[in-house]
């Protein structure tokens, strides 16, 4: 199949694996754990896990953004300072 | 009563619980989640809740014509979109990787930030205008005869016009020989300039939105409210209670998971205005009315795939962010008022 019309690349194969790895990985989690694991964090409403990786996510694009448009190219920083958001979303949210 | 309501059997929402699979908000009260305690280690059967002893996961594969389809419509383009971004296509043959180049220069541009500002702007006018008058006009209709029925169809039309026939009709409305707007504009002394003034531009587009749209609002809202039996309405007028009192604690709670809908849908549609703005005025004047839409309409015009593409990213995210608050504050609001139904 010929894939080049989606312009696939080392880089953007490797985000959308991580992705669907986390989210096949939800889905083992949810396998040994079902429930979800539903509680009311800092954010005063109730979330699963599957909300708290949205959160995570979404805000991780958020802080990419973010650092594109204020500080520079450099993405490392901003992967770092997502993952520390990240496990701070799925201990306290 | 309520709980029944939310994830009982008999309630119409019964079809989103099983279709819901990864949640269950009502730990304890839910039909669903005394289910799932039963088959603790089977969370990812669908079973029908009339035949509950017979578990089965062959009810998945109804879902696969509609993740198909997902999967063509949103999915795929997603993806390709997201690949473009990264690269300056001069073709699609010759294509050249440059990283996060578009990303950085739209983000440090002021002109995105205007843009954006502009069209939360333009989102927050449609929605504080259209969402009180739509409840407003729909307490006003009859609730029922035969009048209702052509009013609610006269609501309803410009529902159906085409988008790119809205503009027209109302450009050619205000036009100062032909159009009755413009001679009526003009004989009552105001010189509506909707060409060079910023401030009749953005009447004009706020205008014509809420000609199009308030009828969506005054049916869903219509809708819930015919939904309220009278007795509701009887046992208030044996309180005493005052037309305002009637709204607040009868109508209005009624209204609400509707209401959010309706904010979230009018919402969503003034947020990606392109075509009335762009068919009255281009983005004009001085950009005054160049909302994000318009922006990436440029991009996509002039064939700049790759910022076109990065451009819908980062819109793509704020919508995506800004829905799921909504969906989130819903959710909430059921929450609490289930709370106070059942305390």
């Amino acid at each position: 199949m010929d894939l080049s019309w989606m312009a696939w690349t080392v880089p953007t194969f490797l985000f959308w694996a991580c992705i669907i790895g986390l989210l096949i990985g939800m889905g083992v989690w949810e396998y040994f754990s079902p429930g979800g694991n539903p509680r009311v964090g800092i954010l005063h409403f109730e979330t699963t896990r599957g909300d708290r990786l949205f959160i995570s996510l979404l805000g991780s694009a958020f802080i990419h953004l973010a650092w594109l448009g204020l500080v520079g190219p450099n993405l490392w920083w901003a992967l770092g300072i997502s993952l520390i958001y990240a496990v701070g979303v799925f201990r306290t949210v | 009563m309520i709980a029944v309501r939310h994830w009982g059997r008999n309630s119409v929402l019964a079809p989103i619980c099983w279709i819901d699979i990864f949640r269950c908000r009502r730990v304890g009260r839910c039909f669903r989640h005394n289910q799932q305690k039963r088959r603790q280690r089977r969370p990812f059967t669908l079973s029908s809740p009339y035949r509950s002893e017979i578990q089965t996961s062959s009810a998945w594969w109804l879902l696969l014509p509609a993740l198909s389809v997902l999967a063509f419509v949103g999915v795929l383009p997603l993806l390709t979109i997201f690949n473009y971004s990264f690269f300056d296509i001069f073709t699609l043959e010759s294509r050249y990787w440059i990283g996060t180049e578009w990303y950085r220069e739209i983000l440090s541009s002021s002109r995105f930030f205007e843009s954006l500002l502009r069209s939360l702007g333009f989102s927050a006018i449609i929605l504080s205008i259209q969402i009180p008058l739509g409840v407003f006009i729909a307490l006003l209709l009859p609730r029922d005869g035969k009048l209702s029925m052509a009013l609610l169809m006269m609501l309803a039309l410009p529902l159906m016009v085409p988008w790119n026939t809205v503009p027209s009709m109302w450009v050619s409305f205000l036009g100062d020989p032909a159009g009755f707007g413009g001679r009526l504009l003009a004989m009552l002394g105001i010189d509506f300039d909707y060409k060079f003034n910023a401030l009749h531009t953005w009447i004009l587009l706020v205008a014509m939105d809420t000609w199009h749209w308030i009828g969506l609002v005054v049916i869903l809202c219509y809708s819930s409210l015919s939904t309220i039996p009278p007795a509701h309405y009887q046992a208030a007028a044996i309180d005493g209670a005052s037309r305002l009192q009637v709204f607040r604690f009868v109508e209005l709670p009624k209204m609400s998971a509707v209401l959010m809908m309706a904010l979230l849908l009018r919402f969503m549609d003034s947020f990606m205005i392109y075509t009335e703005a762009f068919r009255v005025n281009a983005g004009g004047p001085k950009d005054a009315t160049t909302f994000l839409s318009l922006d990436l309409g440029e991009e996509i015009a002039a064939f700049n795939y790759g910022p076109a593409a990065a451009r819908s990213i980062i819109y793509f995210m704020i919508v995506l962010a800004i829905a799921w608050s909504f969906r989130t504050i819903m959710n909430i609001r059921r929450d609490q008022t289930l709370g106070a139904g059942q305390g």
